[in-house]
């Protein structure tokens, strides 16, 4: 039996947002510094020095990469012997949001009914909270600022069994293809296929924060990851979509069991900030 | 790689006509910050036949809304937002004057066509790169709109900010023409 207070999930919600809005992870740091290496195109190279050094810059002086600090997403496991203690969870989880946008001088980048009025909630909440119960004792967050220049170039197509893998791999291209230079490439794209229609789209929003470049265990899988990066890359839509052959720096599919009538693929769109941080209590 | 070109603001047709697509610029001057809200007021405010906050004669709009100004810093991490959800109001105000436009991100058709009739200009800022950005940008004020945060209208005094020509005053597209040199 693991207790947790309240206050030890605000602090590490905190923490985690301050981290994935200041610092890039190595992994992508390490993909950016390859991908210069490999950008032929002139303007390619110029923009991928300038994400570079603006990473750096970010970092030094722990100020946003991006000013769409995004919405606030957040994945938690709590272990079924975790105790939660003193207040509500999620409204813990919100109020670690709210301190770090406010502290961190973070971008408050919600509004409260998406139709009509759109009054900004002034606190980058309410978070978007995806919880599950695994085995342990511990829980581990993942938080990922989700950027909508990106979020609004993601889809999500209910194919039928009988498209194949043409099917996924055509859509996925096509979904690049019409984003152009819209979601700051050279992009991370997440797929996620089976599932339910919503299903799908959280698998794939997870995908993103896997270690970049890393492959579905599944060597068919792994097979399809590579045939869609080389054929969005061969688009040659390029850094800041001004033309280049690094479109995507990596295509991470997850899949999940599904109907025997359908077969639903998600693409959630993310930047070249791919930002993300994990925690455990 | 071509040296960047060094212009201020405001804008003329004299300066938008002599810039090309691909042309590196470095701008030092007054921008204009706003973005979708701001812009739905403009344009309640056109519909009412009352006056825009700004006088667009010249000037060029920075789609983009800042993080705030942490303390020691003239103005928090900026980038461009994505242009094309300001598609819908930017002919009319490309009509009464503005003149530059800086953002990311294709256009509509009827954009290009009213930045060639009107002798205007579409600049691209990478995207992503806001705490790069706002080392040019010197000074910050919020001139309208204060109620939307960080989608006032913000004042940029900003020196030798980095840009480059996407679509000039003769409709040269360079998302067009540029990827399918690289398309296999």
């Amino acid at each position: 039996m693991n207790k947790i207070k309240s206050i030890q999930i605000k602090d590490k919600v905190k923490e985690l947002f301050f981290k994935a809005n200041f610092y890039i992870n190595s992994d992508l740091m390490q993909r950016l510094e390859e991908a210069l290496e490999q950008e032929t195109s002139p303007i390619g190279k110029y923009v991928l020095k300038m994400i570079i050094e603006n990473n750096k810059i970010a970092s030094r002086e722990e100020v946003p990469i991006c000013q769409d600090t995004g919405l606030a997403v957040v994945f938690v496991d709590v272990g079924q012997e975790v105790h939660l203690v003193d207040d509500d969870f999620k409204e813990a989880i919100n109020r670690g949001v709210r301190e770090a946008y406010q502290e961190g001088y973070l971008r408050k980048s919600v509004v409260d009914d998406p139709v009509f009025e759109r009054k900004n909630t002034k606190t980058n909440t309410p978070a978007i909270i995806y919880t599950d119960i695994v085995s342990g004792d511990k829980i581990k967050f993942m938080v990922m600022p989700k950027g909508f220049g990106s979020e609004n170039m993601s889809t999500i197509a209910m194919l039928k069994p009988a498209d194949g893998e043409k099917g996924i791999v055509d859509f996925v291209v096509e979904t690049v293809k019409k984003a152009g230079p819209n979601p700051c490439p050279p992009t991370i794209i997440g797929v996620g296929i089976g599932g339910t229609i919503d299903k799908a789209m959280v698998i794939a929003k997870k995908a993103i924060a896997r270690k970049i470049g890393s492959h579905n265990k599944n060597v068919k899988y792994e097979a399809m990851e590579k045939e869609v990066l080389k054929r969005i890359n061969n688009l040659g839509i390029g850094p800041a979509g001004l033309g280049g052959n690094i479109t995507s720096l990596a295509v991470h599919i997850d899949y999940l069991p599904t109907h025997i009538a359908g077969m639903p693929v998600a693409v959630n769109v993310c930047c070249h900030a791919a930002r993300h941080a994990e925690g455990i209590l | 790689m071509k040296e960047a070109i060094k212009i201020t603001t405001p804008l003329n047709e004299e300066k938008v006509i002599q810039l090309k697509a691909g042309d590196f610029v470095n701008i030092t001057g007054n921008i204009y910050a706003a973005r979708d809200a701001a812009h739905k007021r403009f344009f309640e405010l056109i519909e009412k036949g009352e006056k825009l906050p700004i006088d667009l004669k010249g000037q060029i709009i920075f789609y983009a809304g800042p993080t705030p100004t942490k303390p020691g810093h003239s103005c928090g991490s900026v980038g461009p937002t994505t242009s094309y959800r300001m598609d819908p109001y930017t002919p009319e105000l490309l009509e009464r004057g503005l003149k530059g436009i800086i953002g990311k991100g294709l256009r509509s058709k009827e954009v290009i066509k009213s930045i060639k009739k009107n002798k205007a200009i579409y600049f691209a800022a990478v995207g992503g790169v806001a705490a790069l950005i706002a080392k040019s940008i010197k000074k910050s004020e919020v001139i309208a709109y204060e109620d939307l945060g960080a989608e006032a209208v913000f004042r940029f005094y900003v020196k030798d900010f980095p840009a480059i020509v996407v679509v000039d005053s003769a409709g040269n597209n360079l998302y067009e023409t540029e990827p399918p040199k690289y398309a296999k």
